[in-house]
């Protein structure tokens, strides 16, 4: 029992306690060894807290038994408790995967501190998610942050380093935003405490510092969280980082970036405040339907698969914003749904490009020519995922729509009916440019003897394509806990 | 003994068996076309068991699983589905034998993938027929979409490629922008996509609303090629002739027709539609779209063009008799479909047969060629009948309904388009059998000696002709069926 009672501390201090003991070994393949028993330990304990809160409702675990709101608060209820699971689920996918991809990709000697990053990464993440208070938040937001950079930089290409530099400065920009606004928060309250928070807000709500918090937390936040036209960092840092970090953070980090948002806007601001007296319904509503052209049209354009699926990152985001100004359970649904959705699809995606790269020697549209016949099971990896990206029945991506169009439809919205699905139709032109150039052209001369990627690399990545259709096709873990979170958010069952 | 239920199941998964085994058999392709035929033939038996079943009144239904809470991928086979699927299967078993001629007639590549997406094409057809509300239809055919288009594509050139693009652009955008939204917005008035005789719409909206989700519905069935969205299928005509001859005239364009006569019949109900007047519309385009698709076909010198505008002036009667509501005239179309099925399939794979035995494509090079391939083109002068709607071919009694039931109505503007596009029908059918017979080969340098194309394609296309005219004279099981859709 006393052990259970520990399961939301130990979430966060499994894999921070692997990442110095990774650093302290040095030796790559014990490194890989604990961090692995590290990841998949996480995703045990998720598991089991996600579990708990569905049989008996949220939990709170006071750290070192100071009692909130004065010491720190881990709190767990529908919505992080499944953000949990996600993001420790896709991080157990993709580690197994690294020990393999890295070989080539990063220079040996560096492999420890891989794993020490990626574990300080996923520590943070988890962090993020779990923890009941605001600074607290901060505080795991750099600490992912801080090792994310390390790992963009650690790719074989040089522009590896330009992108971390870039995603530095405005990942430092977006941090400050975030501090700035949780400063006013605790300002206004005199409490770091999130539930807490949101309980004084009644107090202050409309307030000039209260309204300047929001919208800084709230450039900050989209800043992280790739919100168009804040998407600069993303493009490049997913194309040169390598490929497992661009799968981790395809499938993770913009998306623990919308948890916190959602956060501060349902748990502290309060759907009255944020919705009723400012115009963010109208504000995220452009940004996001911007984002899904926009990007959209953009991924069109590129010539680098990775950059390609880059973009269209942004466009997905674009749908997950769009379910949130909705202030709607559905919304909210097809936004948590979503997140997990395009998460799982798009880290297929960016692992499946990284046997692409290692085989074809890069994954510009003009090298990957005739990679259906080469790279069978790759290429059909990347079209069934794609085919989650436009949304079609059967994959991943059409449960989300059908939320978004749902919540679309019930407030009669028609003609943002038609803007959501013509811009699905965006998504067929970017993923066909890919198939066309697989399936219809010869292979290169140059490229001799390419085969199909390593087992390393497959079978991880035939994992999240896998479940990707299974998303797809049974709904109830996805859409049951999106739903219970919504409502959770909606104020249903507090 | 099986129960229907389970006949259900295994009537969708036994042609993707069939892909898989086909598929591994890549290598022998003696034996991968044998599996290809015993699996059509297991399928048609298995089919077939299920008409008795049916004809009792008996419905069978099985929720396969679920979707989305409240919403179950789940099958019924009604009178209508079942229609469907013994063509589709039925036909699948003579498309086979053709192919298997034609593709090694040709000489054509990658021939195992030809017949993977084959099989898996028929499943999906069947999940259409069988599909028991909106949502599972619109699965279905959304997969039926994507497995066709490695067919329509197969010959990999930059022409096939375009081909493909206009293809899967009309059909993917059409069923996304319109299809899609209806269908969530019918679940959202009626919390249900189930397809229940008398529709489930009824009272639920003003007839201004009907009017426009029925729009929705037939544009965004794009397979039913109602113009403004009927390039797709002269787009789709790149594909080897035995693709076009299944897919678009059986499978992929019934998929669309059959799909307008389910979504009007058991989603709108026809007295829903009656008392809204919500129908006018949808008149006046199959209409046009029949008259249209005529003329050009009138004015098309490739074969296979003129035979896809003949299919898109054909689907729209279906539509049109859909749309009068009249009981006589729903049983035409119903018939209709069974009718051009295999009437069009002969068409096609007579054009098929003069391409791989004369290598040639369009309407001015045919001369005389009823002396050289007289099975062949007899074939073609039945099944040209049948789209005239003459006797002794089954065409002329769906036609008959068709016509009856629009006078039932006193709708005199259908029945004038029936009779003009029945004119135009004759204008551009006779020429050709008129040139094949009646004028001397013309004597050009690239002629070269041939006999009639290889025997399995002529055993195909004789088939499907022979059945033209038995339909005519025992039209029993589709009347039945469609009888009994009406009256259930």
């Amino acid at each position: 029992m006393s052990f259970l009672q520990h399961l939301p501390a130990l979430q966060v201090v499994v894999p921070l306690m692997a990442a110095p003991l990774a650093l302290l070994l040095r030796r790559s393949n014990y490194a890989f060894l604990v961090v692995l028993t590290a990841t998949w330990a996480a995703l045990a304990i998720s598991t089991g807290l996600w579990v708990q809160v569905a049989d008996s409702g949220p939990l709170s675990y006071a750290i070192g038994n100071w009692p909130a709101p004065w010491g720190i608060e881990y709190r767990v209820d529908p919505l992080n408790a499944f953000m949990l699971v996600f993001v420790s689920g896709v991080a157990a996918v993709v580690l197994p995967y690294s020990y393999s991809s890295i070989q080539a990709e990063v220079a040996p000697q560096q492999h420890y501190l891989f794993y020490t990053m990626f574990a300080l990464c996923l520590t943070g993440l988890l962090g993020i998610c779990i923890t009941g208070d605001a600074f607290n938040i901060f505080v795991f937001l750099e600490i992912s942050a801080l090792s994310t950079y390390v790992l963009i930089a650690m790719g074989r290409d040089r522009r590896a380093l330009m992108a971390s530099y870039q995603y530095l400065i405005m990942g430092t920009i977006g941090a400050t935003f975030i501090v700035v606004g949780i400063g006013l928060l605790y300002l206004m309250t005199g409490t770091l405490n999130l539930a807490d928070m949101g309980k004084r807000m009644a107090e202050v709500q409309g307030s000039r510092p209260v309204l300047a918090a929001l919208a800084f937390l709230t450039v900050g936040i989209s800043l992280k969280l790739a919100l168009f036209p804040l998407h600069q960092w993303l493009p490049n840092a997913y194309a040169f980082a390598p490929s497992a970090v661009s799968a981790f953070l395809a499938a993770t980090a913009t998306k623990v970036a919308v948890y916190v948002l959602l956060r501060f806007y349902f748990s502290v601001f309060g759907q009255s405040q944020v919705f009723g007296r400012l115009p963010m319904e109208e504000m995220m509503l452009i940004l996001a339907l911007a984002g899904m052209f926009a990007a959209s049209v953009m991924a069109i354009y590129q010539t680098n698969l990775k950059r390609l699926f880059a973009y269209s990152s942004v466009g997905q985001i674009g749908y997950i914003i769009l379910g949130l100004s909705f202030g709607s359970v559905n919304g909210l649904t097809s936004t948590v749904v979503h997140l997990v959705n395009h998460g799982v699809t798009k880290g297929a995606i960016f692992m499946l490009l990284g046997g692409v790269a290692l085989r074809m020697g890069g994954t510009t549209l003009a090298r990957v020519q005739g990679m259906g016949k080469v790279m069978p099971w790759t290429s059909f990896g990347i079209l069934i995922c794609g085919l989650s990206l436009i949304g079609l029945p059967g994959t991943a991506g059409f449960i989300s729509k059908w939320y978004l169009l749902l919540a679309a439809l019930e407030r009669d919205q028609w003609w943002l009916v038609f803007l959501i699905v013509l811009s699905s139709l965006l998504a067929v032109l970017y993923v066909w440019r890919f198939v066309e150039v697989a399936y219809f052209k010869e292979p290169r001369q140059d490229i001799v003897a390419v085969s199909e990627a390593p087992l390393g690399l497959l079978l991880p990545s035939a994992v999240l394509v896998v479940a990707t259709v299974y998303f797809g096709l049974d709904t109830s873990l996805t859409v049951g806990s999106a739903a219970r979170a919504a409502e959770f958010l909606m104020g249903g069952l507090r | 003994m099986l129960s229907p239920e389970h006949i259900v199941l295994l009537t969708l998964v036994l042609p993707a068996i069939g892909a898989v085994a086909i598929a591994l058999a890549g290598r022998w392709p003696n034996l991968r076309e044998a599996i290809t035929l015993l699996t059509a033939v297991a399928l048609l038996v298995w089919v077939s068991q299920l008409l008795p079943v049916v004809q009792s009144g008996d419905l069978p239904t099985v929720t396969w699983l679920t979707l989305m809470p409240g919403l179950d991928i789940s099958f019924k086979v009604e009178p209508l589905g079942m229609l469907f699927a013994l063509i589709a299967s039925g036909l699948w078993i003579v498309n086979s034998i053709y192919s298997i001629g034609y593709m090694r007639g040709n000489q054509e590549q990658r021939q195992t993938r030809f017949f993977v997406c084959f099989a898996l094409a028929i499943s999906a057809t069947l999940g259409i027929a069988f599909s028991g509300n909106l949502l599972t239809l619109f699965v279905f055919y959304e997969v039926l979409t994507l497995v066709t288009y490695p067919l329509v594509t197969h010959h990999g050139t930059t022409k096939a490629r375009d081909g493909g693009r206009v293809y899967l652009g009309i059909l993917m955008g059409t069923s996304t922008v319109f299809l899609l939204p209806a269908l969530i917005y019918i679940w959202h008035v009626a919390g249900t996509t189930d397809f229940v005789a008398g529709g489930i719409l009824a009272d639920k909206l003003g007839p201004g609303a009907l009017a426009g989700l029925l729009a929705l519905c037939m544009f965004g069935i794009g397979k039913a090629a109602l113009m403004p969205f009927h390039r797709w299928l002269p787009a789709a005509m790149v594909a080897p002739t035995p693709v076009s001859a299944l897919l678009h005239a059986v499978a992929v364009v019934k998929a669309g027709v059959f799909s307008v006569v389910k979504v009007i019949f058991y989603i709108f109900g026809v007295d829903t539609l009656l008392s809204a007047g919500a129908t006018h519309w949808l008149i006046a385009v199959a209409g046009f779209t029949i008259i249209a698709a005529s003329v050009v076909a009138l004015g098309a010198d490739n074969l296979k063009r003129r035979l896809a505008y003949s299919t898109i002036s054909q689907l729209s009667y279906i539509t049109l008799a859909t749309a009068v509501l009249a009981p006589l005239s729903i049983v035409g179309a119903v018939i209709h479909i069974a009718a051009h099925a295999v009437g069009k399939i002969t068409l096609f794979f007579a054009a098929g047969a003069i391409y791989t035995a004369a290598h040639k494509t369009e309407v001015s090079q045919l001369d005389g060629i009823g002396r050289r391939m007289p099975w062949t083109m007899g074939a073609f002068s039945i099944a040209a009948l049948s789209m005239i709607g003459l006797p002794p071919a089954v065409g002329f009694i769906s036609k008959w309904y068709m016509i009856s039931g629009a006078m039932a109505v006193q709708n005199w503007w259908v029945v004038g388009i029936i009779v003009v596009s029945t004119l135009l029908n004759a204008g551009y059918f006779l020429p050709i059998i008129y040139r094949a017979f009646f004028v001397p080969a013309a004597h050009d340098a690239h002629d070269h000696p041939h006999g009639e194309a290889p025997l399995p394609m002529v055993v195909a296309l004789t088939t499907t002709a022979a059945a033209t005219v038995l339909l005519f004279f025992w039209p029993d099981v589709p009347l039945a069926l469609a009888r009994q859709m009406l009256t259930p």
